[in-house]
């Protein structure tokens, strides 16, 4: 009997290693033809989401990250918190003790050991979340502030905000940390993939990430023409299950540059992203079954 | 050594193919690959004579002897990356650990160890004079920031001083960027004619110009959408950023790259647009590097 229940909750990561294969074109559209569905950015260096999906905002968040400052009237000098730091974001020149904030992980060791009390934690930010509706879906993205290197803890932000029925999860490309922590939050992952040797690198190399994280996944491809594809070649070799493919249109490609979501300009692309849905609906029940 | 750098804000651009091109056009002696989370300039350089493998190992990850723990979770109340897993004995999830050695000061019997790990395979490729730098990121260890900088490390220590090297970068503006742009002479942004593109064009600007490199832009694909092409260039107008030029869609290219050879060698629209923003940019990085 317990076959026949299917899962609500369902969180999709769309996927690519490498970067233009379509991963927003995918994630936008099918939360779109969802309606009823959560839309996360979590491209949260380059966000790109909400040039589609033009949400209103509800709720903007400023997110912050601990870093440490140091009282110099406290501070001897004595050097056990730049020895212990294992980023090397604190150094003692003469008696000044010197705190490299673009370098620190915040990780809050350096406050425990000082034996003078002379550092402390001041909350700095990092970015923005927003939280908004494009339509009847809801749009969340978060934006890093320029400078700043890591964007985990936005992605963390992200995730705490509360979300139920089908999140589809608009990745970052490479398989760095970010994605990493993407995917960890994923039931499902949707590997957008290219018809290049470039996509077909990538997508290997984001597929063993996957593995790694032990996530079932399977795979699209995009912008298919006649003649070889490379991404095809992998995804057969290793057994990959393949979803669909989206061939290359001229006439999608100028859509997408100009802002506008597929399905809602062409009754094609509406049927094609409807019926894509339901694949990875299924694809991802399988699995979750297993 | 000077240092070239393409970069771009969105993926897929256009980086690679516009590196390969300049490597092959200036027959550049020294080259390097700093998108290490997703490389493949490798893919379209041809073979190599003699190749040189290293791994680099980040940051030791911190362990715990089950035999030791207590349980007492202390370990897992200061961890601030989540990386500390309760249980009967506790464990540290290694993909999640980013080796601040915090659990170690805490643990009250000395149950916490660190032991160093892989994070990446760099890699030296030789033909004749030319020297080529890449790595590849060993999945789930995070830390390319570090692992760009010792592939620009390993370009420069094996290079002569006066060399112009030419720097494949990633997307984004996170760690991995601005480990790349340190010490650039130049970042030749690859912009595409989309307002996704745009945007993130707008952002790599500003990221470059905060640590005070000098930018350029090209347009790629220019002709999918000549008006927001035509927008990017007014942008730069505005912006004083010298626009070096636009670049046509041009299957020729892709097939080329997908057989694993340089559109350098192609007589294509792409090619030849590519051979004159090659021109420019030169010209660009020249005034720059007198000043």
């Amino acid at each position: 009997m317990l076959d026949f229940i299917m899962p609500t909750d369902r969180t999709i990561a769309v996927l690519s290693g490498k970067g233009g294969t379509g991963k927003t074109l995918v994630s936008v559209n099918l939360a779109s033809v969802a309606q009823r569905a959560t839309y996360i950015d979590c491209d949260v260096e380059e966000p790109n989401g909400h040039l589609f999906l033009k949400p209103s905002y509800v709720q903007e968040e400023v997110i912050t990250v601990g870093k440490p400052v140091v009282d110099q009237n406290l501070c001897d000098g004595c050097r056990i918190c730049s020895k212990a730091c294992a980023f090397n974001a604190l150094a003692v020149i003469g008696k000044q003790l010197l705190i490299f904030d673009e370098i620190c992980h915040s990780c809050g060791l350096c406050m425990h050991l000082c034996p003078n009390h002379a550092l402390a934690e001041v909350q700095k930010p990092l970015g923005v979340v927003r939280k908004g509706n494009s339509g009847t879906i809801t749009f969340l993205s978060a934006e890093m502030r320029i400078g700043e290197s890591s964007a985990v803890p936005l992605i963390k932000a992200l995730m705490r905000e509360k979300h139920s029925g089908l999140t589809i999860i608009d990745s970052p490309p490479g398989s760095g940390c970010l994605v990493t922590e993407t995917i960890s939050h994923a039931d499902f992952c949707l590997l957008v993939a290219e018809p290049t040797i470039f996509g077909a690198h990538n997508l290997a190399m984001v597929h063993e990430l996957v593995m790694l994280l032990k996530k079932p996944c399977a795979v699209l491809l995009n912008k298919t023409q006649d003649g070889e594809n490379p991404s095809l070649a992998y995804a057969k070799t290793h057994n990959l299950q393949i979803l669909g493919s989206l061939p290359y249109d001229q006439d999608l490609a100028r859509l997408t540059s100009d802002g506008l979501v597929a399905n809602q300009e062409s009754e094609k692309y509406h049927t094609y992203f409807s019926l894509l849905l339901k694949e990875v609906e299924d694809a991802s029940d399988t699995h979750s079954q297993r | 050594m000077h240092q070239i750098l393409i970069l771009s804000g969105k993926g897929g651009t256009g980086k690679t193919t516009v590196a390969s091109t300049f490597i092959a056009l200036s027959q550049a002696k020294a080259y390097a690959d700093c998108d290490v989370d997703a490389p493949n300039l490798h893919l379209v350089m041809g073979s190599f004579t003699k190749e040189q493998a290293s791994d680099y190992f980040g940051l030791p990850k911190a362990m715990i002897d089950s035999d030791l723990c207590t349980a007492c979770s202390r370990c897992f109340a200061v961890c601030r990356f989540d990386a500390v897993i309760p249980g009967p004995t506790y464990r540290i999830d290694p993909i999640a650990c980013e080796g601040c050695t915090y659990c170690l000061h805490v643990c009250p019997v000395g149950a916490i160890s660190t032991k160093p790990v892989k994070v990446g395979d760099l890699k030296l490729y030789e033909r004749g004079e030319e020297r080529f730098s890449t790595a590849t990121l060993t999945m789930g260890s995070g830390t390319t920031g570090k692992l760009v900088s010792e592939v620009k490390k390993q370009l420069k220590d094996n290079t002569q001083e006066t060399e112009v090297a030419i720097l494949d970068g990633s997307p984004g503006i996170g760690c991995p960027v601005i480990a790349s742009l340190a010490g650039v002479d130049l970042a030749l942004m690859v912009a595409e004619p989309s307002v996704s593109a745009f945007s993130d064009l707008k952002r790599v600007i500003s990221s470059a110009r905060q640590l005070q490199v000098p930018v350029a832009v090209v347009v790629n694909k220019y002709d999918m959408n000549p008006t927001i092409c035509g927008e990017i260039e007014v942008f730069c107008f505005k912006e004083g950023i010298p626009f070096l030029g636009k670049i046509p869609y041009d299957g020729q290219v892709i097939a080329a790259l997908n057989k694993g050879e340089n559109p350098a060698c192609l007589n294509s629209p792409a090619s030849n647009a590519l051979k004159r923003i090659y021109n420019e940019t030169l010209q660009v990085w020249k005034e720059h590097v007198r000043q």
